[in-house]
């Protein structure tokens, strides 16, 4: 291990397979500084944005919110909280289309800026190495912060990893065309990332701190390099430009030559990856105090006027940022949160920005021409040539389309990172990704439906048995001679003991006359019996 | 505003299906001119012929399987399959052979196995052994290059030897190919193994005029034009190297071996890679995507037992070529060979 530690800070590179070369379309939105947008008339807050559970309500409809105030408490595991980007009233909380390919109504808080965008109180904690490890990550979890990369990993998880990090990643690879987000950021606030990146290395300890920057970004790149001259153990990274080398696992294996194990998390080899975002976001939290409300977003494509990055407060509506930029729908106008390859298309501009949304993009139908039909696969495999986790796209294709499902997880369908490189290139613009997708979902609720089956039969079965049982029980009952001896015993010794009984309650009761008859005659008992006897033998 | 959903991506590299199509036709280009060369136009003849019949074939069960005829013509694949067809037969072949053979490679070979994408056989191949086993003689009959030739053909005498099986001058096939001294002229290949199987040595029958300098006149042009279209598609990434490379170095390690233990009657290295078919079976037929290996190591594997069954064929077999036997007998194994070599996932074993 350590003599891979030290070839990988002397600098060595490994190569990832596949990986695709996609014109970059990064310099119409990376030269102008980051815009601050004016305040937009209503923000959608969802009140979960991240993987994991979602918070408690800690505000009501109508009441007043400061600029930074927590509007939801953590409460399960992985839950994150909320916060109000700008001071305002709340109008509703109510269930609102998600920034998810699904569009699913999610529960919303709607604020109403006041325009005033007055602060809460806010706690900075310039000296943060005074503090200890759990009141940290406790500062992490309560500023909201989680991943901003791609799939929103709550930070303070990661933070406080029981497992040694040998190698801290900082990923400012960017690699999806369009998207300059991190590109800007890392131009504008090095500093900052820095002192963020600080932040992470005071809790994780790690033996070696990589900054990770495609190298299409040689201002990023000489930035971040200014920043972190004087640290030791931290180093920036220019890797060669290629489609999807900024994917956690493609960039671990770029820097380290190491394999995520399936299944496993980074952590499992002794890697962190962060995102350049996330610790502009640490910094702010725990030097300022700032949780996290706004986030640097790409507004591009060639139906804006302006091109751009802007800082947006969380929970704008993608309709305020793009009238921003002056955008000219065209017909069958697609609007993708994210980028080319990797985002989705929104069913209607009412979408708000949510912690990891990093790009919008409007796309002309020139820039980005509708797919031709698609054709038979020829097998050519430049699928396969372009998977960066060395799968056979165009196997896997064939059995998604005929639901060989045994045989797509023998191909390791669930190893597929959903990239598009393989969809990019294929010669008959099969939409491969789709397939996948839908494949993997439809695996997912077989194995649901499989859990549930099991179940219904093992009740079933039980409930058979039991059944068969009883009735086993009910024939055996059937067969049994009425009375056995033993049983016959057993209730004459239960009379007797019963006759006992009434006459010793009898001899208890004999002075209470009250309440009992006499006794009858003797005469008059014997025709009563014989009157009995008479009915019966008639 | 209604907005457009879809699944990404929604960038496309514009690489397209008839794209690489025409690029093999195009790669092909230098090849068929050298045929053109040295065994006159004939082929250009072929080409015309096989071109209509795939046309009308495949649109004809295209149009019977209720598919879009004008769509899927497009992908330019059926033509391909036409193409190769017409530069593996001898020029002068009578025209319904040709008709034959692009009949049974788009409508069995390939249509019948669910069209493009779902053959398990090349349908160029399949039909050229069909034609081959069925008409053997019209098959090897082909013309000596056109500097030893007796009496030279021109367009139009082609065109009557293919449709009426004799030249305006009223020459047969046989005539024209015969030599001064009325004895039929075989190719190289052919040549040399009937001269090997009458007992001369390799030295010994290649002193004859059809060998030229080593591969045979003509001959070692041609396989010289298909290597650069075969490297022509290499650098525009239409191929991969595995199975031309392959394929080469198993046929010439084959080739070597041979030659050292058996030189009176084993041709050696240049005579294998430049005589016959072998340059247009290593980056034309060999590489066909749709009945091919898919995964590197499997094309490493089809590419070098291609190579061996082509030696083999070659030099113990009762045919002079042996490209499309060697090409139908891998295809076979394709399905177990994929099996087998499946590549290894990110994050699956080795390294930790």
């Amino acid at each position: 291990m350590d003599s891979l530690l030290a070839r990988i800070s002397r600098g060595q590179l490994w190569p990832s397979p596949g990986g695709v070369h996609p014109p970059v379309n990064k310099s119409q939105s990376n030269s102008l500084p980051i815009h601050i947008l004016p305040l937009p008339p209503r923000l959608v807050l969802p009140v979960k944005q991240h993987i994991g559970a979602q918070g408690h309500l800690l505000v009501n409809v109508h009441e007043q919110v400061l600029k930074g105030q927590a509007l939801t408490k953590p409460h399960a595991n992985w839950s994150v909280p909320v916060h109000a980007p700008t001071s305002g009233r709340i109008i509703d909380i109510t269930p609102m289309p998600s920034a998810h390919p699904s569009a699913l109504p999610e529960l919303s808080i709607i604020i109403e800026p006041d325009g005033e965008d007055r602060w809460c109180e806010l706690v900075p904690h310039p000296n943060y190495r005074e503090l200890t490890a759990e009141r940290l990550v406790d500062i992490l979890h309560f500023a909201g912060i989680s991943g901003m990369g791609g799939a929103g990993f709550p930070t303070y998880i990661k933070a406080s990893t029981k497992q040694q990090i040998d190698v801290l990643i900082i990923n400012g690879a960017e690699c999806e065309p369009y998207i300059s987000a991190d590109d800007v950021l890392m131009q504008a606030h090095s500093e900052e990332i820095v002192r963020g990146i600080e932040v992470l290395r005071h809790l994780l300890q790690p033996k070696l701190t990589l900054i990770a920057i495609e190298d299409d970004k040689p201002k990023a790149i000489a930035a971040m390099e200014q920043a972190s001259a004087n640290i030791d153990d931290m180093q920036v990274r220019a890797i060669p430009t290629k489609y999807p080398s900024g994917g956690e696992k493609q960039l671990i294996q770029i820097l380290t030559s190491k394999e995520v194990p399936a299944g496993g998390i980074p952590a499992d080899i002794g890697v962190l990856v962060q995102n350049v975002g996330t610790m502009y976001a640490v910094q702010q939290a725990v030097e300022l105090g700032k949780p996290l409300i706004e986030r640097v977003v790409t507004v591009t494509g060639d139906t804006l006027a302006e091109q751009r990055n802007v800082w947006a407060l969380l929970g704008t509506e993608v309709k305020h940022l793009l009238a921003q930029q002056g955008f000219t729908p065209e017909p069958m106008q697609r609007v993708i949160m994210g980028g080319p390859m990797m985002g989705f298309t929104l069913p209607t501009v009412r979408i708000p920005v949510v912690k990891t949304t990093n790009c919008i993009l409007a796309p002309s139908a020139a820039e980005m021409p509708m797919p031709g039909e698609e054709r038979a696969c020829i097998r050519c495999s430049a699928c396969a040539d372009a998977c960066p986790a060395s799968l056979l796209p165009q196997q896997l294709q064939w059995f998604a389309k005929t639901k060989e499902y045994k045989k797509l997880e023998e191909h390791q369908l669930f190893d597929c990172i959903e990239c598009g490189a393989c969809a990019y290139v294929c010669p008959s613009e099969i939409p491969l990704v789709q397939y996948y997708r839908v494949a993997k979902a439809e695996i997912r609720e077989q194995q649901i439906e499989q859990i549930k089956s099991d179940r219904a039969k093992e009740r079933f079965e039980a409930r058979k048995e039991r059944l068969e049982r009883e009735q086993e029980e009910r024939r055996n009952r059937h067969k049994r001679p009425r009375r056995s001896t033993e049983q016959d015993s057993q209730s004459k010794e239960k009379v007797a003991e019963a006759l006992a009984r009434v006459k010793r309650k009898q001899a208890d009761k004999g002075d209470d006359k009250t309440r009992l008859p006499p006794p009858l005659p003797v005469r008059k008992r014997k025709r009563r019996a014989n009157n009995l006897s008479r009915i019966t033998v008639t | 505003m209604k907005l457009n959903m879809m699944s990404s991506p929604y960038k496309h590299s514009h690489k397209s299906l008839t794209g690489v199509m025409l690029m093999v036709a195009l790669a092909a280009v230098p090849g068929i001119l050298a045929q053109c060369y040295f065994f006159g136009t004939g082929v250009l003849i072929q080409l015309v012929l096989a071109l209509v019949c795939v046309t009308l074939f495949e649109a004809a069960v295209l149009y019977m399987r209720g598919r879009k005829m004008w769509h899927t013509l497009q992908d330019g694949s059926a033509w391909l399959t036409g193409l190769l067809l017409a530069v593996s037969i001898p020029p002068l072949t009578p025209w319904w052979v040709i008709v034959i053979g692009c009949f049974f490679a788009i409508v069995f070979v390939k249509q019948l196995y669910g069209g493009l994408g779902g053959n398990l056989f090349n349908p160029a191949m399949a039909g050229y052994v069909l034609l081959l086993v069925s008409f053997p003689v019209q098959m090897t009959s082909w013309l000596p290059p056109a500097e030893l030739m007796h009496h030279q053909v021109g367009l139009l005498d082609e065109l009557s030897m293919i449709f009426s099986n004799y030249s305006q001058s009223g020459y047969s096939l046989e005539q024209l190919r015969s030599n001064v001294d009325g004895i039929t002229m075989a190719t190289p290949l052919d040549t040399l193994r009937t001269d090997v199987s009458h007992g001369l040595t390799v030295a010994e029958s290649m002193v004859k005029p059809v060998f030229g300098e080593t591969a045979g006149i003509g001959w070692l042009w041609v396989n010289t034009a298909y290597l650069l279209g075969g490297l022509l598609l290499l650098q525009q990434r239409v191929i991969n190297w595995h199975i031309p490379v392959a394929m080469l170095a198993a046929l010439s390690l084959c080739a070597s071996i041979g030659y050292i233990f058996d030189s009176g009657n084993q041709p050696g290295l240049a005579f294998h890679l430049l005589s016959g078919a072998t340059m247009l079976g290593a980056f034309f037929i060999a590489t066909d995507p749709v009945s091919a290996s898919t995964t590197n190591r499997g094309r490493l594997i089809y590419g070098a037992a291609i190579g061996v069954i082509v030696y083999l064929i070659r030099t113990f077999g009762g045919y002079p070529d042996a490209v499309a036997f060697a090409v139908l007998l891998m295809n076979m194994a394709v399905p177990l060979i994929d099996h087998y070599t499946q590549p290894r996932t990110y994050g699956h074993g080795a390294k930790s």
